[in-house]
């Protein structure tokens, strides 16, 4: 099914590796925070998209795993596979305990709630000062050194990296969508009682969704991490949970495509738009008042199916 | 632990918990006629304040300050009710994004037209001062802000249980089909409550602005209390919200005062407690 997107996806994946080398270093590490964005944006799909919880607070797995890869980097040293385990594990594990809480509420409640504990990993990242450093984040992160003849420091090898994370996190949670687990997520986004009365358990399908989100997200944090050298509370702050659910938004939930090309816009929308005026968020919030009145269902849903 | 460190910190998050009545109410009370979760809500109380400010430089009326910017955002609200987000009924998600839109667009115009630097309001020289009184020191305006929040909540709650504009929203927040079904005209009540929701958090904004002061990133700061508020409380029940600004307002002083380094962690696990133990809040119908 949907070979299309898929071909889409494979033909721009293709093209932005094949193009990278002729590219001056800025548009190319705007190519590098897309790939990065896309893998949250795809990550935040799985539940809104084709769970249909709508996650207010994703910037929490995302920035705790980047606060993971940056202490662990600066203070201890550690290498490539040490952060990158402990930072997806971290977000793993955090998503595991809000997700207690979280699942037992639906709609509005569930999206105040995610807020709320996202609120809870700002909170800390802003005040814990003796481990996060506070309001002045962990500057200085280095790339982890891979043992390969090209040096992560680079822009063009980081690309490639970030591409090829970008692809394997595209394929797993591809993958996920199309199995059982998959379309049984999806059959409780359209109709929770009818799930349980044909015997699914819905709590636990949820449950998996949001850890496996929140473990991807996580994924993205590192690379983040690795990309930015520096680590802060913006990472975690509402506003970036925010942007991660209009970048879904934007380009139509349930597609994983979709939510991609939305970071792609929103990332270089917000670059190209910073350089001619200081008035982004003024211009951001006219995307989001835009998008809800004139594409409701994202520009791949618009695109895709005519008026149901 | 002196007895003073006890009473000034509970007298504090009493206090403290006045002013996020008022923030809280008006989002509660949307909530219940509307279901519109809405997040330009903490954008209200900053943009209240600096509308009182601006008066306060004008006039030096600290009354008019406070009249003033209930009224503006109000209007504000009220525009925002009708305009944009009646054309999105039951879409919680377009609602949310909608509102998130609205609150990115006034952060940036009130950087634009207050600049970056923090503000305060002094308070009229009547409100000034410290009351002592035993091991306790109580400012005046803090009182001030405690009486204001019991009165207001107190008409609130008359108006709601002993009026017939009250029964109206009661019903509207009952079930808005059947109360539209006798008649009950409920998009005007939801133009109305919206706008007295937005009142009272530009109004709590004026009179924060005399103790928290007034800058750029108060709106997302604020917000997420006047959420756990609700959330405890329960979405759409005044007595929840009272009772949710209460609890929060002395959980987060107690927190800040007790563990610095965790104070948000203090107050949003308590919350989480109370959904584990009972998912729509202390008061909350389902």
């Amino acid at each position: 099914m949907r070979g299309r997107p898929i071909a889409v996806g494979v033909a721009a994946l293709v093209a932005a590796g094949a193009v990278a080398p002729l590219l001056p270093s800025y548009p190319l590490t705007l190519l590098t925070q897309v790939a990065i964005m896309a893998v949250l944006a795809m990550s935040l799909d799985i539940l809104l998209g084709y769970t249909g919880l709508p996650s207010l607070g994703h910037a929490a797995y995302f920035g705790t795993a980047a606060y993971a890869v940056g202490i662990l980097a600066t203070e201890r040293q550690a290498g490539f596979f040490t952060c990158l385990i402990a930072g997806v594990l971290l977000a793993t594990a955090t998503a595991a305990l809000f997700g207690l809480v979280a699942i037992r509420a639906t709609g509005t409640y569930f999206l105040m709630i995610t807020l709320a504990l996202g609120m809870v990993v700002w909170g800390l990242a802003f005040r814990w000062v003796s481990l996060t450093k506070g309001d002045n984040g962990i500057a200085g992160v280095p790339r982890p050194d891979l043992a390969l003849p090209w040096s992560l420091a680079a822009p063009l090898p980081f690309f490639y990296f970030a591409l090829l994370a970008a692809a394997l996190a595209w394929a797993a949670l591809g993958t996920l969508a199309r199995s059982p687990f998959g379309l049984t997520l999806r059959g409780i986004r359209e109709s929770e009682t009818r799930m349980r009365a044909l015997g699914y358990d819905v709590w636990l399908h949820k449950y998996l969704a949001f850890v496996i989100s929140g473990g991807f997200a996580g994924f993205a944090g590192v690379l983040w991490a690795w990309y930015n050298g520096f680590v802060s509370p913006v990472d975690v702050q509402l506003v970036t949970s925010v942007e991660t659910l209009l970048m879904v938004a934007l380009g139509g939930p349930g597609t994983l495509a979709g939510p991609a090309l939305g970071a792609a816009v929103i990332v270089f929308l917000k670059n190209f738009v910073s350089v001619y005026t200081k008035r982004w968020l003024l211009i951001l919030g006219a995307v989001y008042i835009g998008v809800i009145l004139f594409a409701p269902r994202g520009v791949l849903g618009a695109l895709r199916a005519p008026h149901r | 632990m002196t007895a003073e460190f006890w009473v000034t910190q509970t007298f504090n998050g009493v206090s403290y918990g006045a002013l996020l009545f008022l923030l809280a109410s008006g989002l509660s009370l949307i909530f219940g006629v509307m279901r519109v979760v809405n997040l330009a809500h903490g954008s209200y109380f900053m943009l209240g304040g600096y509308v009182g400010l601006s008066v306060v430089w004008r006039t030096g009326s600290y009354v008019l300050a406070l009249a003033a910017g209930a009224l503006v955002l109000a209007v504000v609200g009220m525009a925002m009710e009708r305009l944009f987000l009646r054309r999105l009924p039951g879409q919680t998600l377009g609602q949310v994004l909608m509102t998130i839109g609205f609150a990115l667009i006034f952060q940036d115009l009130a950087l634009l037209i207050w600049g970056g630097d923090p503000y305060a309001i002094r308070p009229p020289s009547m409100l000034a001062g410290v009351l002592t009184a035993g091991p306790g020191r109580f400012p005046i305006y803090r009182i001030f802000i405690i009486v204001v929040a019991v009165v207001i909540g107190a008409a609130l709650w008359l108006a709601l249980d002993w009026t017939r504009v009250g029964a109206m929203i009661r019903a509207a927040v009952d079930d808005p089909e059947m109360a539209q079904g006798i008649g009950i005209r409920v998009p005007r009540i939801s133009l109305g409550v919206f706008g007295l929701g937005a009142a009272l958090a530009a109004f709590g904004g004026v009179v924060g602005a005399g103790f928290l002061g007034v800058y750029p990133g108060l709106d997302f700061e604020i917000l997420p209390y006047a959420f756990v508020v609700v959330i405890v409380g329960g979405l759409g029940s005044l007595p929840g919200a009272m009772v949710g600004s209460l609890l929060v307002g002395l959980l987060d002083n107690f927190g800040k005062a007790l563990f610095p380094e965790l104070s948000y962690f203090t107050l949003f696990a308590p919350m989480a407690l109370i959904l584990a133990l009972k998912p729509t809040g202390l008061f909350g119908r389902v």
